[in-house]
């Protein structure tokens, strides 16, 4: 038995190893951009930081690229996008989870059809549809596809679903109408599904790239991840792996950190993006 | 407090949506002033966009009459793009630069017009500014024997060469190599391994991505051509890929890499070449003339341009933008985009823009200016790509050229990595051509 | 007019009628967008599929299957295919098998859990453009980090994205280390939901861990084993953004998706019919995703 014991106790310790061993090696290359992003650039790649730190790279590529300009266009496209979610999820998550009302089924099936077929694998239709409104090339345009998110409605429907209905009930006797029993009632019952939703939204357009990719032309619109795919990929960062990891440490870092800080949130929220 | 978040979050929508709204409508102004657009690609923003705001103001405070609109449409396909959904929505730019190689695309679409009724008003002054430019650029203007183009950013390919290298192995640092021949012995002595047989430095590079290996792969193709003829034919409706002498090119190529041992194996980035360079990882590169300021701005041995080591004859890709007015505008606006055009066309704002980007400029009377010969004795390796252009022919262009480049790339590719051999390559690559041009024919 | 008889009914009737149409405005929003970018681009792309469309011509002509056709007879198509089929082999089992391993390391008591899972997740956060130039380094030829290792052991630079051997496999790779810490979090919310009395029982009866695992966690995780290859074939489909940063599909296409020839196809080549047309054939693709999960009603689990 204590033998046992002992061997438990072993195995723990060697399991407790290889797991921080993984995650450390799990961490390599974030650390190793972060520390090439703030090393001097030279023409030679080191894995460990061979000069001592520097904001040069930070400057430059700032200077270089109209990073100021990008961030303002990606957190104008993921707050615009997730506040317009906001509502009209809101409303058919109402909808979906309270009233009875005739042809609910073919309200599933198109919510399951955008279940099954992300907006992701339809840029090409989608263009053009961005073409006939006139759409290209803007802001709204990159973000107008997500507005109607089955993600959000089925999550929403879920929560709202667990409210008894006594409450909106009574409200309705107090004289509340149904805008004022979703703002009053709903709405700050259902705080975690709106943060789960709200978190994998942000993820998901901060990090989007095709899309923008293809719908902008010009720096006005351009978000992050456009503007440092073109980086890389441009002249002025030939080799300079120091540039390149100051960029993709610009654009990284908001939610790496905001991860890093509220991380329970993030995967807890993460979780329910499954059913995207 | 969840309801101020909630509020808050309203808020910001109501705000970013009007951002949205009062970015997306620029009225037209009332017409006092004629208000043209002009589509300018540029990846990064930056020092580019600054030097093309610059020409717009010179020129409007010239011509009060004529306001210059400069949009930044990103790299040349993003602009094709955007001309093409600007024209479908009836708001097409007036003019707008592209490459010179997406001449038929632009014809056959009817995205631009022909320029010759406007270089014919202006007379003799008009034909003798079309004959100043360089023929390796003006070439590729032409559409069924009419102009639609003008040279602006152009640039050609030259070899970067360490010149400490060759005098370390006992090479004449003055003389690079001339001929594939000397290509390929300079090389073997210049390629360095250390014991354990791990590359210290190559020989040459090319880089032979997706992209780029057709344009380096022209100035090969050219090198060993018969009859110094390109590798599609000049109305752009035919491929010659499959020639006994394109094989023996990539030959040349597939075996700088595996017989001769001197280029790094498999597929080397554009972008990686110059760092690799400046590093003393390669002692040449095959590489653009635009480059030249990065590489004397940071490279810590002395070093060299030279010419394209010719085999047959000499030869070198062209590539790079050109200016096109757009179909359909009202004859003053396109009479005021000619205008502009020969504006910043001049032989003094030409050699001004090769000293600024890097770009080649190409008139003939830009190089008998003052800027550009001080330029070139402060720095004689600028002067190669001028003297070079005589042999220089365009890139591969012909109809639906993008789709043409991948062919060509891909194929090229096949050869390097060992799935096709340099002659099955080709004519691969000419089969896949002839389907995609079958519709012009 | 009314009479009291009838007037019950209609009242009743415009209540039912009052509700559908407070429901159908609520909905409307959402129905609007949904309608406008994912039921109606569905409808024309099978339209467009049928049609030649190339850059230059007005308006598209009607060509009936002819695109499908010269799918079928294509090389690059079937070799397109087989790479995406190939990343989606290379990347879902592992994943999945390492996320299970990960929840199930980071579901014991053992220290310094949060740092362990915070580690293994982090990537999931990062946009993958972001981790393609990070891991373009890692792969870079003989500069890069990889090969630096290998030459420093004596072995011979691999230059992984050269090759079309390797290209994919490195590609697979990179994408595992990103996905599997996202396949964790579920398998950790399924481990979670395992009554940890079994494994008490279990182990008087004197199981070893192996039998454990295979007679009580593997089962009782079947649903979400499933739930979870769905998400992650769907997600190892439609990925593309590294392709731009890394190969632009080369070698050859050797590391071309379908989903990277649809945006070559439609916004290099301006072709929009033949990017409808393969648009066409990746809805199939996700539609026999979804149908693994909804053939097996224990999975719906997820969904109510």
């Amino acid at each position: 038995m204590r033998a046992g014991n002992i061997m438990k106790t072993h195995k723990h310790i060697l399991l407790n190893l290889v797991a921080v061993v993984l995650a450390l090696a799990w961490l390599v290359p974030l650390v190793w951009m972060i520390g090439t992003a703030f090393t001097e650039g030279s023409y030679t790649m080191s894995l460990i930081p061979h000069t001592r730190p520097t904001f040069e790279n930070l400057r430059y590529v700032w200077n270089a690229v109209p990073f100021g300009r990008y961030y303002m266009n990606t957190m104008i496209v993921v707050a615009g996008t997730f506040s317009v979610q906001f509502v009209t999820v809101t409303m058919a998550a109402y909808a979906l989870a309270v009233l009875k009302f005739k042809g609910e089924k073919l309200m599933f099936i198109i919510i399951f059809i955008q279940l099954i077929i992300p907006n992701d694998v339809l840029i090409s239709p989608n263009y053009m549809t961005l073409g006939d409104l006139g759409l290209t090339d803007t802001k709204l345009g990159i973000m107008i596809p997500f507005f109607g998110s089955a993600f959000g409605i089925f999550l929403l429907r879920q929560m709202f679903k667990t409210i008894p209905a006594a409450l909106s009930e009574a409200a309705v006797i107090d004289g509340c109408n149904t805008f004022q029993v979703i703002t009053n009632i709903y709405v700050p019952s259902s705080r975690a599904a709106y943060i789960s939703f709200g978190l994998v939204s942000i993820s998901y357009h901060w990090n989007n790239f095709l899309w923008p990719l293809i719908v902008t032309n010009s720096t006005e619109n351009r978000t992050l991840t456009v503007g440092l795919a073109l980086f890389a990929k441009s002249k002025e960062a030939v080799m300079q792996w120091a540039n390149v990891c100051a960029a993709t440490f610009i654009i990284s870092m908001p939610l790496v950190i905001a991860f890093f800080i509220f991380q329970k949130k993030f995967i807890n929220s993460f979780i329910s993006s499954g059913i995207k | 407090m969840f309801k101020k978040i909630t509020l808050i979050i309203l808020l910001v929508c109501v705000a970013a949506l009007s951002t949205v709204g009062a970015a997306g409508s620029t009225e037209a102004k009332p017409a006092e002033k004629m208000e043209l657009t002009f589509f300018y690609p540029v990846q990064v923003g930056g020092p580019l966009t600054a030097l093309i705001d610059k020409l717009c103001a010179d020129f409007m405070a010239e011509n009060p009459d004529i306001v210059i609109k400069p949009v930044y449409t990103g790299n040349y396909d993003d602009t094709v793009a955007k001309i093409q959904t600007a024209i479908q929505g009836k708001n097409p730019p007036d003019f707008f630069i592209n490459l010179a190689t997406q001449r038929f695309s632009m014809a056959s679409s009817g995205t631009a017009i022909p320029l010759d009724d406007l270089i014919k008003a202006d007379g003799a002054a008009g034909k003798a500014y079309i004959d100043d430019f360089l023929d390796g650029f003006m070439e590729d203007s032409y559409v069924d024997g009419k102009i639609y183009s003008i040279p602006f950013q152009r640039s050609t390919m030259v070899v970067f060469y360490n010149k400490d290298a060759f005098a370390e192995v006992g090479l004449d640092p003055e003389k690079p190599p001339k001929s594939w021949k000397e290509l390929v012995e300079y090389s073997r002595k210049l390629v360095k391994k250390d014991a354990a047989g791990n590359y210290e430095r190559y020989g040459v590079g090319i880089a032979l991505n997706s992209g780029s290996a057709q344009w380096a792969f022209t100035g090969f193709a050219l090198q060993n051509s018969v009859d110094g003829k390109n590798l599609a034919s000049e109305d752009g409706k035919k491929a010659y890929f499959d020639t006994p002498e394109n094989a023996e090119a990539l030959q040349l190529w597939v075996d700088l890499q595996n017989k001769y041992d001197v280029m790094q194996k498999g597929i080397v980035q554009w972008t990686d070449l110059p760092g690799q360079f400046l590093a003393g990882k390669v002692a040449m590169i095959y590489h653009t003339t635009g480059n030249l300021t990065n590489i004397s701005k940071n490279a810590s041995f002395k070093f060299g341009t030279a010419f394209m080591p010719g085999n047959k004859r000499m030869g070198a890709p062209t590539g790079g933008g050109n200016f096109y007015i757009t179909a359909g505008i009202a004859p003053e606006r396109q009479q005021a985009a000619w205008k502009f055009i020969k504006f910043v066309t001049s032989a003094e704002r030409l050699a001004q823009w090769n000293l600024d980007t890097g770009y080649v400029a190409p008139r003939t009377s830009s190089f008998q200016t003052q800027l550009i010969k001080d330029y070139w004795a402060r720095l004689p390796q600028a002067k190669v790509a001028f003297e070079q252009i005589p042999y220089a022919k365009p890139e591969l262009t012909t109809y639906e050229a993008s789709r043409m480049w991948r062919i060509l790339n891909d194929n090229i590719q096949s050869a390097i990595t060992g799935e096709a051999t340099p002659a099955q390559a080709m004519k691969n690559a000419q089969a896949q051509a002839d389907e995609v041009l079958k519709r012009y024919q | 007019m009314k009479t009291t008889l009838t007037r019950g009914y209609a009242v009743r009737l415009s209540r039912g009628m009052k509700t559908n149409l407070k429901a159908w405005i609520l909905l409307a929003p959402s129905l609007v967008f949904l309608l406008t970018f994912t039921v109606f681009p569905i409808l024309r792309s099978f339209f467009l599929g049928l049609t030649q469309y190339e850059f230059g011509m007005r308006s598209p002509e009607f060509i009936g299957l002819e695109n499908y056709i010269n799918f079928a007879k294509s090389a690059l198509f079937w070799k397109i295919m087989g790479n995406t089929l190939y990343f989606s082999f290379l990347t879902v089992l592992p994943s999945m098998v390492i996320g299970l391993g990960l929840a199930m390391i980071v579901n014991t008591k053992i220290h310094g859990v949060g740092f362990i899972r915070t580690s293994f997740f982090y990537p999931v956060i990062m946009p993958m453009i972001a981790i393609a130039s990070i891991w373009m380094f890692i792969y870079m030829a003989e500069s890069g980090m990889l090969d630096q290792l290998l030459m420093a052991v004596g072995l011979k630079a691999m230059n992984v994205l050269s090759y079309r051997e390797t290209v994919i496999p490195a590609m697979s790779f990179m994408y595992v280390w990103k996905e599997a810490g996202y396949l964790m979090i579920f398998f950790l919310s399924g481990l979670q939901n395992i009554s940890g009395e079994l494994y008490e029982a279990a182990t008087i009866d004197g199981a070893s861990p192996f039998t454990m695992f295979r007679k009580i966690t593997l089962p009782l995780l079947g649903p979400t084993l499933l739930f979870v290859s769905t998400i992650a074939l769907t997600n190892s489909v439609k990925l593309v953004d590294h392709i731009v940063i890394m190969t632009e599909g080369g070698p050859n296409n050797g590391s071309t998706m379908l989903l990277y020839h649809i945006y070559q196809q439609g916004f290099a080549w301006f072709d929009q019919a033949k990017a409808s047309a393969l648009t066409v054939v990746m809805l199939v693709i996700m539609l026999a995703i979804a149908m693994i999960q909804f053939v097996n009603a224990d999975s719906r689990i997820h969904y109510n």
